[in-house]
């Protein structure tokens, strides 16, 4: 069972009825090993939670049953919207396609008009400051293109739960704190509600409302705490005091591990 | 610490992008060009050299016709009407019995692809079979074929399907299995169906390693077409019967030049297929390219 927070955090409404409910979620894989082990997690609209655990602890898992990609082999799961987004680590782009057709697919799959799947598709290529490469090929850009462009496909949708499987994992320093201010910009213009696994503890407190420890496998929630600090957030709070001792907390919860 | 939370666009993405594919063009066109024909041409020249070398000072006179040297092939096969006209006709039959094979292997080949790609049980019955069409000795069938279908087009035709269907399937089926998983749930999440995933994900995830199938089989077909020919020795004649002709009345400098022709028919055909590939995929994809790495 997750243990109350050091920071404590009444704010969040409590009344508001959660977008996304995990009771008791476990899934055991055919190969035996046991992914997630009595997992709760609820999300209200308009929240940012990031779920950090050691590797292999299932983080993945619970994003590919909130997606209902995977089925859960115990528990119930409750998620209030169909209108999900899911970004991977992977961009996923398709190479043959240009970064246009890349953010069309999804409403093209959807069998929306081509219009409007244009117009969609202008408009968040625009929103994640693309606009000029909208005819580049994936190959032709970089890394933290591609995720832009994976963003871009997804916001098409207009999804109202994002979630995001370590999206800037595989990016260098610069870049991933840079996507991070853009994504927040995103959350607080497009007023979607986030479920984000990360690997990164500075990057989770930066982004997140809340932020929940996964111990490893068998992955449960460890913790969950609240991070207190107003949007937007400038990045000069990295280096800010409060935000240092936060993630000191959240590693040293990280470190201990189960038990 | 004089961060702000500006937040413009992708100043990194105006590094790359752009400049790096113009920076890529800089190192002058002519020695770029010489680098890739020069080596192929030295070789070409040095052949030609050892050719001569071999007629006229390593054969006796008596024996010349042994090797004959490159002017006579040339005097003899491609100078000569009659001659010319006969070589032509026949490459014109082979060429036509190659495509028509290569042609009906492409389109069998890729929808037996696809229906394995589709159910794990089509791949277990139709792979084996694939795989005989190239452990039986396809030569030794040859004269079946004859008896069994005629000598005509038909089972020529045949033969050059045996020679070049599996690698059509082979690549096929590769590609079409090669899609990553991340690929197949994003598809999966958006609710697409199965043709939908066949011709908006595998089907452009496979053409890579189609045309590599294509190539292999383009050259295949190409044999396939003379060997059958060869084998028949009666209908109307293609290179194979030219040549078998040939080798019974010593007439070398026909016989190379039969092979030239058959070989050059090879060489443009695989050459047509490798244009294509990147053509198609050739914007995208690392293997599309033969030699140069143009790209976009």
């Amino acid at each position: 069972m997750a243990e109350s927070s050091p920071v404590d955090d009444s704010s969040i409404a409590s009344e508001v009825a959660p977008l996304l409910t995990f009771t008791g979620v476990s899934k055991r894989f055919p190969d035996g090993t046991t992914a997630l082990d009595g997992v709760d997690i609820s999300v209200a609209p308009g929240e940012f939670v990031s779920v950090i655990g050691p590797s292999g602890c299932g983080k993945s898992t619970l994003l590919r049953i909130a997606s209902d990609l995977t089925r859960a082999s115990a528990g119930s799961v409750d998620v209030q919207t169909r209108k999900i987004g899911y970004v991977f680590q992977d961009p996923t782009l398709l190479p043959w396609r240009t970064v246009q057709g890349n953010v069309e697919l999804f409403a093209e799959l959807r069998h929306l008009p081509k219009a409007e799947r244009r117009r969609r598709a202008d408009a968040a290529i625009a929103l994640v400051g693309l606009s000029e490469f909208a005819r580049h090929r994936p190959r032709a850009l970089s890394g933290g293109m591609r995720m832009r462009v994976s963003l871009a496909r997804s916001l098409t949708l207009q999804p109202e739960l994002f979630l995001f499987d370590e999206p800037f994992g595989a990016l260098d320093e610069i870049a991933r704190e840079r996507l991070n201010d853009e994504l927040l910009q995103l959350y607080l213009t497009q007023r979607f509600t986030a479920l984000f696994v990360t690997h990164s503890v500075n990057e989770a407190v930066f982004m997140s409302t809340r932020v929940l420890v996964m111990s490893g496998r068998p992955g449960r929630v460890l913790a969950d705490f609240a991070v207190p600090f107003e949007y937007p957030r400038p990045p000069r709070l990295r280096f800010d005091e409060r935000f240092a001792r936060l993630a000191g907390q959240v590693s040293a919860r990280l470190r201990k591990g189960g038990g | 610490m004089s961060i702000d939370t500006d937040l413009t666009g992708p100043d990194e993405a105006v590094a790359r992008g752009p400049i790096e594919a113009t920076s890529r063009v800089a190192p002058g066109g002519r020695g770029r060009w010489l680098a890739s024909w020069g080596p192929p041409a030295a070789l070409f020249v040095a052949s030609i050299a050892v050719w001569y070398g071999v007629s006229y000072l390593l054969l006796d006179p008596r024996r010349r016709f042994l090797v004959p040297p490159p002017h006579d092939v040339i005097q003899v096969s491609f100078l000569d009407p009659f001659n010319l006209r006969e070589l032509l006709s026949a490459l014109w039959l082979s060429t036509r019995v190659a495509f028509t094979g290569l042609a009906i292997s492409i389109v069998l080949g890729l929808a037996l692809a696809v229906a394995m790609s589709r159910a794990k049980w089509i791949e277990r019955s139709v792979y084996p079979y694939a795989v005989l069409t190239q452990t039986i000795p396809i030569l030794a069938m040859v004269p079946l074929f004859g008896f069994w279908f005629g000598f005509g087009n038909f089972s020529r035709v045949l033969v050059v399907v045996l020679f070049c269907i599996f690698p059509i399937i082979a690549n096929t089926l590769f590609g079409l299995q090669s899609v990553n998983q991340e690929h197949h749930d994003l598809f999966t999440l958006h609710g697409a169906g199965r043709l939908t995933r066949l011709w908006k994900l595998q089907f452009p995830t496979a053409l890579p390693s189609i045309f590599t199938g294509l190539r292999i089989a383009a050259g295949l077909a190409v044999i396939g077409a003379i060997v059958a020919d060869f084998f028949f020795k009666q209908g109307e004649p293609g290179i194979g019967i030219l040549i078998d002709r040939y080798q019974s009345r010593l007439q070398s400098e026909q016989m190379v030049g039969a092979i030239i022709l058959s070989s050059l028919l090879g060489i443009v055909v695989f050459w047509f297929f490798g244009f294509l590939a990147r053509r198609v995929v050739g914007g995208w994809h690392e293997s599309a390219g033969g030699l140069d790495t143009e790209s976009n």
